[in-house]
């Protein structure tokens, strides 16, 4: 009997945990922007991506065709886009302006045109 | 060692005869002779783009690069060697097309009366295939050599379509310097900078602070480089980086405009902001370690 006691309370206390967890991820979640792109010869789609300061931000880029990049000087964000899978990107913006951004690995004659621009909004 | 730098407009005096205010520096070199024996200058070509066409930014892009190569073969005395610092060819998607472009370029350049000629690739000429075509004409991407008392490392930042240097070749760089004094002097090609000169145009090596960090313990390094078709010039620390122009298409000032557009063809100054450079190397003149012995041939 003590040992059932025991066990229950165990039981109790990591389902509170996993409930706090979960509680906390979908709040979490819910304040996250999550932003899918699609990445391809020779441009991102959506190219612009509007964001607000100081709220989580998710990008989710998919890569249509080979590997790109992603690169955002003003922000100080990268990553590599590769084929064939979702390649993720955390941030949370901490300042307000224009930013652009472009593809950083060499893909072709219009890399030099994969660009697109991120606004951070207060 | 002192490297004087002399861009010549020679292309100008060749098309319309409207900029011919640099052969001033190409008087001063070919009207005396090299000072010191060991003088010696060579000659940088840069962004030759063979294959591009866009008659707005040039209308002569199937003459241009003869016409270098013809202002080059016309100087009165010749480089001991010639440099070419990247994108020889202008990028196609084809491979076949890239291969009869490095064709094209090679077939031209065999005009050059100096024979010593060295390549290294730009992103154009290797970014879509890791360098492999341009190895089948040019073999190495990244080596050294020495010239008269100057050691030369020609860096491929290049070939990894995320312009980094790589592990094995900083490695690879990192043993080479270890043969050299400290004092010794070098001079590094390179396609694109090795700094930070302008990230959000694409205009750096991802990795490049690693490179200069290693070049940093020699007192007496000169990059030049490439990719931003213009004269520019950067010091990190005691380094000097030199930009060269193009022979294509000149590109705007790092930041000066929100879009990176080839510059368009001025009808009224035709090869504006085209051109190449000489850089001559002169040797320091003698110095004498002196040391004073007694008679029984102790050192005092």
């Amino acid at each position: 009997m003590k040992a059932l006691k025991s066990r229950l309370l165990i039981y109790g206390v990591v389902a509170t945990f996993i409930a706090i967890a979960i509680g906390g991820y979908l709040i979490a979640a819910e304040n996250e922007q999550v932003i899918q792109i699609t990445a391809k010869r020779f441009e991102y789609s959506p190219k612009e991506i509007t964001v607000k300061k100081g709220v989580p931000v998710v990008l989710q880029f998919t890569s249509l065709d080979r590997l790109h990049g992603f690169n955002c000087p003003g922000l100080g964000i990268r990553m590599d886009i590769r084929p064939g899978k979702v390649n993720t990107l955390r941030f949370t913006p901490d300042k307000v302006g224009t930013f652009p951004f472009h593809c950083d690995n060499f893909c072709g004659t219009g890399h030099e045109g994969m660009k697109g621009t991120i606004i951070v909004t207060e | 060692m002192k490297i004087d730098r002399r861009d010549f407009l020679k292309l100008a005096g060749i098309g319309s005869a409207v900029f011919a205010s640099s052969l001033g520096g190409l008087d001063h070199l070919t009207n005396r002779a090299l000072a010191a024996e060991n003088d010696f200058f060579f000659v940088q070509l840069s962004d030759t783009h063979w294959g591009f066409a866009g008659p707005a930014v040039n209308p002569d892009s199937m003459g241009t690069l003869k016409k270098a190569v013809e202002a080059v073969n016309n100087l009165k005395i010749q480089p001991d060697f010639i440099m070419f610092t990247g994108d020889l060819t202008h990028v196609t998607d084809d491979d076949q097309d890239r291969r009869k472009r490095l064709s094209g370029f090679r077939d031209i350049i065999k005009e050059l009366k100096v024979k010593k000629v060295r390549f290294m690739p730009g992103e154009h000429d290797a970014g879509l295939d890791e360098g492999k075509a341009f190895k089948e004409f040019f073999e190495k991407t990244h080596y050294a050599f020495a010239h008269k008392g100057v050691h030369f490392i020609v860096l491929d930042n290049v070939s990894d379509p995320g312009s980094t240097l790589g592990e094995e070749q900083l490695q690879w760089l990192g043993a080479d310097l270890k043969k050299q004094k400290k004092d010794s002097r070098i001079v590094v090609f390179t396609h694109r900078p090795l700094f930070d000169l302008y990230p959000d145009w694409d205009w750096y090596t991802r990795d490049g602070a690693k490179a200069i960090e290693m070049l940093m313990p020699y007192s007496n390094v000169t990059v030049f480089y490439g990719h931003i078709h213009q004269e520019h010039h950067h010091n990190t620390g005691h380094i000097a980086h030199y930009a060269a122009k193009g022979l294509m298409f000149p590109l705007p000032a790092p930041g000066s405009v929100p879009v990176k557009n080839p510059i368009p063809w001025d009808a009224n100054q035709p090869y504006k902001g085209l051109g190449f450079r000489s850089v001559e190397a002169k040797v320091k003149k003698a110095q004498y370690a002196i040391s004073e012995f007694s008679v029984k041939g102790e050192k005092l």
